[in-house]
């Protein structure tokens, strides 16, 4: 079996020692793959990987084919494999890693998820709080991509008439507050 | 009763609704409630998705406000996924030490520190367990009967923390709707993710989540939510989800808050029932029959 985790030998080839991957597999080395993650998944139908199939490449330290999956950025974190699984993984939580990880490694298929986190923490560094309007023009400056404002267009012009979000600038809530904490959480996530 | 308020970034923006309506029904419950100083953002799930330690260290920011605020009051919350983030500081800091000491040291920036122990409850729990389906219908004046109502909980209320109820089948707004006079609609999807993580990223994915929940409580006359992103993404996809099932799916979703305020007799402007998407025609007319009736 592949009780020795990501460690040893992997399916593509090189050793593995001390991977990024290895606290991961090691979270799901008792996956007796039996399915009951997959089959609570609510979004589990639009995954290219099921969360079953995950965990058995994580198992293998497939790490490109990983990182190639859609599997993680579809999750909606509502926890229902955690609750379910016979072994008790906490398989939310690790999918949760799967995205640092590829945030931080840079290989994603589409950048729209990795492209949405990055504009939320930021606009949460600038003004504290998140503020809607300011955020999704952001992100779709960001993103690049001349169709997906549109997709949105109808949703914003209804926001907008019911004054549920405002069109101003925000005011800068507490400026610069939260710099301190920013810079002292990237400095010890460098030291680890 | 006195709680420190944690409203989150929705209720400041497109759930103002729901800020409003929770001041105002724990105005009639004789609750008071004091927001926290200088709150932040919890981080969302979009936090944990860039920096481990940053999902834990601006929720602790709060708590250790709150902690300073007022040391002996529960923190009440009424988003699912502020909720969440907060609740889970305690958890995980009481898995590793080492992470208390990052989240503190993070802390000291501020001159702040968290050493555990503030109480995060959700709105639901303390409606229910504070104050209870007799105290909740002494305050009714309008009775909603007839109405038949779906309790929609959404995923992440008990889960993956379940002190606040049946983390599959929750159960906990039942006696509240009945305490309103008004009928439970059954049904098993109460715990159901409707997909509000993706609705920006992967709308087409929600979607289908959406459209398979507004299809489960078509028979009833209104959806009752617990959190700013349910609210929306049920209320602002209806359009898209009657093009996807081929046939109407709209339908009234309320907050918990403003549905007990209408019992209350409290106004719609104290409510905003304006803000709401669909607050459908069917909808106020049975409102109106079932108040002429009581
Ligand atoms: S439910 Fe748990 S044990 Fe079963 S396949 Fe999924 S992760 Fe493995
Ligand atoms: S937490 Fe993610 S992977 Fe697990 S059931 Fe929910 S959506 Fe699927």
């Amino acid at each position: 079996m592949n009780e020795q985790s990501s460690g040893a030998t992997t399916a593509h080839g090189g050793s593995a020692a001390a991977g990024p991957l290895d606290p991961i597999a090691e979270k799901v080395s008792a996956c007796m793959q039996c399915g009951t993650c997959t089959g609570s998944c609510a979004n589990a139908f639009a995954m290219d990987y099921t969360p079953r199939q995950l965990w058995r490449l994580v198992q293998l330290g497939e790490q490109d084919e990983i990182f190639r999956s859609t599997t993680f950025w579809m999750c909606s974190s509502c926890y229902y494999c955690t609750l379910r699984c016979p072994r008790g993984l906490p398989l939310t939580e690790t999918i949760q890693a799967l995205k640092r990880i590829a945030f931080a490694r840079g290989t994603y298929r589409s950048k729209t998820s990795p492209v949405f986190y990055s504009t939320f923490v930021d606009n949460i560094r600038r003004y504290g709080r998140v503020r809607e309007m300011d955020m999704m023009t952001r992100f779709f400056l960001r993103l690049k991509h001349p169709v997906a404002p549109l997709r949105f267009a109808s949703l914003g012009v209804k926001l907008l008439r019911k004054g549920k979000i405002s069109p101003q600038m925000p005011a800068l809530f507490a400026k610069g507050k939260l710099d301190g904490l920013f810079r002292k959480v990237r400095e010890l996530e460098s030291e680890s | 009763m006195k709680y420190l308020y944690y409203p989150g970034c929705s209720l400041e923006g497109t759930a103002s609704e729901y800020d409003a309506s929770v001041r105002a029904v724990m105005h009639s419950l004789g609750a008071e409630l004091a927001e926290i100083e200088d709150w932040t953002c919890c981080g969302a799930s979009a936090g944990d998705a860039i920096s481990y330690l940053l999902s834990l260290a601006l929720p602790a920011r709060n708590l250790a406000i709150a902690g300073k605020q007022s040391p002996r009051s529960d923190v009440l919350v009424p988003c699912n996924a502020c909720y969440l983030n907060l609740k889970r500081v305690d958890d995980h800091m009481n898995r590793s030490t080492d992470i208390r000491e990052k989240i503190n040291v993070v802390l000291a920036e501020e001159n702040l520190r968290y050493g555990g122990g503030i109480k995060v409850r959700h709105l639901l729990d303390v409606l229910v367990r504070d104050f209870g389906p007799e105290s909740i219908a002494a305050n009714v004046k309008n009775k909603l009967s007839g109405m038949r109502i779906v309790p929609y909980y959404g995923c992440q209320f008990a889960r993956p923390y379940s002190d606040a109820d049946d983390p599959q089948f929750p159960v906990s707004m039942e006696p509240l709707i009945r305490a309103l006079g008004a009928e439970v609609y059954p049904w098993t999807m109460g715990a159901k993710c409707c997909g509000a993580g993706l609705m920006t990223t992967k709308s087409e994915v929600a979607l289908k989540l959406v459209a398979n929940l507004l299809n489960g409580a078509s028979e009833a006359d209104c959806i009752l939510t617990i959190c700013p992103m349910c609210q929306m993404n049920l209320d602002s996809q209806q359009n898209k989800a009657s093009r996807l099932l081929g046939k109407d799916m709209s339908k009234s979703v309320l907050y918990v808050t403003q549905l007990m305020g209408i019992a209350f007799g409290l106004s719609d402007e104290e409510l905003m029932l304006k803000k709401n998407l669909a607050v459908t025609a069917g909808f106020q007319t049975k409102l109106r029959s079932a108040s002429s009736r009581a």
